[in-house]
């Protein structure tokens, strides 16, 4: 009963997405309010009925519903209630549901938020959210049904895959998604722009919060995921370049990109064509990445179940793509470009150089993610790029990318003159030399990271001297210290609020630099009282032990790792799930601030008296968690309401 | 002012095929079966290959960390060495691919090795269980002596 209420619910939500959509569209072109009002009806019913099936799912999950066949592939009797809750969403079908949720809800938001200010676009925003919300509904009824039955009911479900019962496997998707999803609100806007043919700033203006939302979530899911697979997967790495990781970080670049060029037509009136573009192309590649991941047309680690979806999702795609363009040929006058460039050292062209490099990393993780379908199309012959290739064209890129960071703030918009380039980058060149000299001369030998943390170095200073400067003309005006600090920040939030995120990229990029120059790491068998020395710590295993847990047999190594005093007592674990082949291996980590200690349990002797062991001394990783709690208070400073008194 | 840019635009449009092309040929891997290895090995080109672990080929020396098996796909067998723990999904008659490359030896060296996760639905059997309990109890019995 319950799942067939959850497939009705669907295909009445479906029935109103389409209503809606159509009916705000003709009420916007025969201009009668009461069908807008219509749609918005629509939109808020799509809401409750959505958020009903969420609800009738995860019952399902918490009731142990087996007759379903999601709930008795991703539980078992023995699923903790929390991951039964998490687990809703931890393969393909539910987390459409929970995706079409968080699309359904900013759809709403977008209502509250827009509806009084009756804008021209609005009507159109709904029938581009709507429309979008239909498609992930039509995918909700017939490629991805949540609520299909199984027969017969089996006893006991399969049980959530062990990896994803993990804590980073709430928060992971939920802010990904989150990101996902926030790009279809500035993509509706660009559309709406496209099709009332206001494709000025208005729709720039009103989608400004909108977009740093959707980029933030972005970033944050892909932070998570990060730490997810550091603390998780046992491989002692972050990032490794998998089509998975690659389909969020397209959108992101993209994203970024856009973020950046907005300010020039905000500025200047240019890049109209380019800034639609981008959007559109963003919005695009989130689609992108979901066909990518779930269509298993690109072998990944990270196993998804596949279906017909992927030819939902590349139809849908092409639709998108289609429509946009010939949106945009049919505009196409009205994207000619007011302002022009005036000289090459100006912001303008800093921000023109960083859009160029954003482009060229999203295509490099393009072209190195799609190279096997390439290639077998082309040649015939199967031939993969793996991490050096997107490492060696990436890393150059990203360096350019730093550089820029601290250039396009401080440079003077239009021609940058000689003394404005003094005054700016003086100070912050020395430092970044001086910075540069100081690490090799402390024996720091690999070219690259001395460049890196170089960089980091002088963009920090950029951000310092613009700081301090502004800070010194407010207490000029006999401001104290504090509230003329403080008020700058609330007062120009956008710009501060930007500056503190590039310090979070800094301080991430610190801790990547770190990671890849001086991590070591080794690997031995050890028989108990016997220890490993890496890096001046001293692991000496000290035996092992089993317990029963309530879905599955734990086996932990017990490892007390000294430096001269004993630090901690590290146990990473092997765990055997009664549904899986083989075990899952859990790390154990000591993290600090310089360095992490992580230790993996390999193989042992049943009697307990040897165990392999892979230990690593990571270095810095833990700045790049700390970088992205920066890049989350940035990100809040900048969507604070802009205080500026219109000049 | 326009040409300036559309320079500066081909020159990094040029760099960066440059550094595409320099990479992929850097970092190709071939993905190969068993058969395809056999007929033309080329020693030191970057291979991915996928078979089934031949039972009873599987070695495995803890204090040495040397592991040793052979690869097949029915038609061809490949021996391969790695340095270095097994992989938690790996084992006998179960699907694996190995990266690495062909020594003038005539073994595949592997520096790294990925098992295949099977996604498929089953029900929980036995085994698992059964593993576990042996493992409880050969593991308390040593922890009181």
């Amino acid at each position: 009963m319950i799942p067939e209420l959850g497939s009705a619910a669907a295909i009445v939500a479906l029935a109103l997405a389409l209503w809606g959509a159509v009916a705000a569209a003709t009420g916007a072109r025969t201009g009668r309010p009461a069908l807008v009002l219509s749609a918005q009806h629509a939109a808020l019913g799509v809401f409750v009925l959505v958020t009903a099936c969420f609800a009738l799912l995860t019952y399902a999950f918490l009731t142990f519903d087996f007759s379903v066949r999601y709930v008795a592939i991703n539980t078992n009797l023995g699923t903790p209630f929390y991951y039964r809750i998490t687990g809703v969403w931890g393969a393909l079908e539910g987390s459409i549901i929970l995706w079409t949720w968080m699309l359904a809800l900013y759809t709403l938001i977008v209502i509250l938020r827009h509806r009084e200010s009756a804008h021209e676009l609005y009507p159109w925003v709904l029938t581009v959210m709507l429309s979008v919300m239909a498609f992930f509904l039509l995918v909700i009824t017939v490629a991805a049904p949540p609520f299909a039955r199984l027969t017969p009911v089996p006893a006991d479900g399969r049980g959530l895959n062990p990896l994803l019962e993990d804590t980073g496997m709430i928060t992971h998707p939920v802010a990904l998604y989150l990101g996902f999803t926030g790009v279809t609100v500035p993509f509706a806007f660009a559309l709406a722009a496209l099709i009332t043919g206001r494709v000025g700033d208005a729709w720039i203006t009103l989608t400004r919060r909108w977009s740093i939302i959707a980029w933030y979530f972005l970033s944050l899911g892909l932070l998570i995921g990060g730490w997810w697979s550091y603390h998780v997967l046992g491989w002692g790495g972050y990032w490794a370049w998998d089509p998975v990781e690659n389909a969020a970080f397209m959108p992101w670049l993209t994203a970024t990109a856009f973020l950046h060029s907005v300010m020039v037509q905000e500025r200047r009136r240019m890049l109209k064509l380019w800034n639609l573009w981008l959007v559109i192309l963003t919005f695009g590649l989130t689609l992108f990445g979901t066909f990518l991941t779930r269509s298993g047309v690109i072998a990944s680690v990270h196993a998804f179940t596949q279906g017909s979806i992927g030819v939902f999702f590349l139809s849908f795609l092409a639709l998108v793509l289609l429509t946009a363009l010939a949106l945009l040929a049919w505009r196409w006058d009205a994207l000619s470009a007011q302002g022009e460039l005036d000289s090459v050292v100006s912001r303008e062209s800093a921000f023109l150089l960083n859009n160029v490099l954003l482009i060229a990393a999203a295509f490099t993780v393009f072209f190195g993610t799609v190279f096997p379908l390439l290639s077998e199309a082309v040649r015939g012959v199967k031939v993969s790029v793996g991490a050096p290739f997107f490492n060696q064209v990436n890393v150059p890129l990203f360096l350019a990318l730093i550089f820029l960071m601290g250039v396009g703030p401080l440079i003077a918009w239009r021609r940058a003159s000689p003394d404005n380039l003094r005054r700016s980058f003086l100070w912050p060149v020395a430092v970044g030399v001086a910075a540069a000299a100081l690490f090799s001369a402390l024996g720091i030998r690999s070219t690259l990271a001395v460049l890196a943390l170089a960089l980091t170095v002088f963009v920090a200073a950029t951000i310092a001297v613009d700081f301090s400067r502004a800070t010194r003309a407010r207490l000029r005006m006999g401001e104290r210290l504090l509230p003329a600090m403080g008020g700058l920040l609330r007062r120009h939030n956008r710009r501060y609020g930007g500056f503190v995120v590039h310090l979070g990229i800094l301080i991430v990029t610190l801790g990547v630099t770190g990671s890849q120059a001086w991590s070591v790491q080794t690997e031995t068998t050890l028989r108990r009282g016997e220890a490993a020395e890496l890096a001046g710590y001293r692991v000496r295993f000290d035996g092992l032990t089993a317990t029963e847990e309530s879905n599955h047999f734990k086996v932990a190594g017990a490892f007390t790792v000294s430096n001269g005093r004993v630090l901690s007592v590290l146990r990473p674990t092997k765990k055997f799930y009664p549904q899986e082949q083989s075990p899952i291996a859990g790390v154990d980590y000591r993290l600090g601030f310089g360095e992490d200690v992580y230790l993996v349990l390999g193989d042992f002797a049943r009697d307990g008296s040897e165990a392999t062991v892979k230990l690593q001394v990571n270095r810095l990783v833990s700045w790049i968690w700390i970088g992205g709690a920066v890049l989350t208070l940035g990100a809040l400073l900048a969507i604070l309401p802009d205080r500026r008194k219109p000049a | 002012m326009k040409g300036k840019f559309v320079a500066g635009g081909a020159v990094i449009a040029a760099a960066l095929a440059y550094m595409i092309y320099a990479g992929v040929t850097q970092s190709a891997v071939y993905f190969v079966t068993p058969s395809e290895l056999r007929a033309a090995p080329v020693v030191g080109k970057a291979y991915r290959l996928g078979g089934l672990v031949q039972p009873g080929s599987l070695r495995w020396e803890p204090r040495s960390l040397d592991l040793s098996f052979a690869l097949s796909d029915g038609k061809a067998t490949v021996p391969v060495r790695h340095k270095g723990t097994p992989p938690d999904l790996f084992g006998e008659s179960r699907g694996a691919v190995v990266e690495g490359s062909w020594t003038a030896d005539g073994y595949f060296k592997a520096s790294l090795i990925l098992a295949k996760h099977s996604e498929e639905y089953k029900a929980p059997h036995d085994g698992g269980t059964t593993l576990g309990k042996d493992l409880i109890r050969t593991l308390k019995g040593d922890g009181r002596q």
